[in-house]
């Protein structure tokens, strides 16, 4: 059990599940961005500035323009695949440090509660409170702001979880296993829940199709949830693995020096 | 003792020290916040560098992923 081993492991992780993860985005989630796109378009033809290719309204950047047709494959699979396997990378080594230092658990167990803990701090809980918004809905003069409060939520929940660890962690020796994770859960859901609610509400919406929010949203959720299920799976089977093939070896080298 | 033969055998297991991990995941973390930014939020609330050739290419990946986009 080196860093090595975990960093190498979650990459791998990484960029296999991001492969699921962009096939659900491509066939799940694509269809409503082309709809949203035809929303925007139809409602705003004199800010699309004729591009009829073109996805979002920067009508005044006289910048690069990517087709559709590379936006919607090669656009989107550069995305996903460098972020998912950037993600299996910073997984495996969080995992790394997870392993032996969570209760008794094992290897295999400690890193599928970092993958779960990971998606919520890191996915869900921003989600949650800044949904994902399809093309055609967003203010361009907002976008600084909105950026700004997605980060703050998402290092919010992830310091909020961490924290919850740590003090699982100290807890877990005094008031036993379900108490403490009683305790740290409901620690980590009352921060990040007041922090939701202190946080401005965007709601930039205006007269987009209910039905096109929320299946692209539905597709934003899945995506994601794919991406880190797939890290998550895979991770736990290659460390389970690896930690049994060790486990084997010390077993073996223990009984050949006691004959 | 132990049920299936495959059982592995209860042990403590060693934590990795921090000094040893400290430099994998300094790297990691580093090129991971790195790659996250260009793919999240670059040439959208920021511009480093200024046009929008990585917002435009990266535009689908960015509203799926759930980031603000623009």
């Amino acid at each position: 059990m080196t860093p090595r081993n975990f960093l190498v492991r979650g990459l791998i992780a990484g960029f296999i599940a991001s492969l699921f993860s962009f096939g659900i985005a491509y066939s799940v989630g694509e269809p409503q961005v082309d709809a949203a796109i035809a929303v925007e378009q139809a409602a705003a033809p004199d800010e699309a500035d004729g591009h009829d290719h073109h996805s979002h309204s920067h009508a005044d950047d006289a910048g690069t323009e990517v087709s559709r047709d590379h936006q919607s494959t090669f656009g989107l699979a550069t995305g996903i695949l460098t972020v998912g396997t950037a993600l299996g990378g910073v997984i495996g080594l969080a995992s790394a440090f997870a392993v032996g230092r969570i209760g008794r658990l094992r290897p295999s167990q400690s890193t599928a509660l970092v993958a779960v803990v990971g998606y919520v701090s890191f996915s869900l809980v921003p989600f949650l409170k800044y949904p994902s918004t399809p093309p055609a809905v967003g203010n361009g003069d907002t976008i600084g702001d909105r950026t700004l409060y997605y980060f703050v939520v998402q290092g919010i929940a992830i310091l909020a979880a961490v924290a919850a660890v740590v003090v699982a962690h100290r807890l877990l020796d005094r008031i036993g296993t379900y108490r403490t994770v009683l305790a740290a859960a409901g620690g980590f859901l009352l921060v990040v829940v007041v922090t939701a609610l202190a946080m401005p509400t965007v709601n930039e919406l205006g007269d987009f199709p209910a039905d096109t929010l929320w299946l692209f949203r539905l597709a934003s959720l899945l995506t994601n949830a794919t991406l880190w299920a797939g890290i998550g799976i895979i991770l736990v089977g290659l460390i389970g693995r690896l930690y049994e093939r060790e486990t084997m070896t010390v077993a073996r080298k223990d009984l050949a020096a006691s004959l | 003792m132990s049920q299936t033969a495959v059982a592995i055998p209860d042990v403590e297991i060693p934590p990795i020290p921090v000094a040893e991990l400290a430099p994998w995941a300094g790297f990691v973390f580093l090129i991971a916040a790195i790659v996250l930014f260009f793919i999240s939020a670059d040439q959208g609330a920021v511009s480093i560098p200024s046009g929008n050739a990585i917002h435009e290419w990266v535009h689908d990946g960015r509203h799926l992923l759930g980031f603000p986009c623009h």
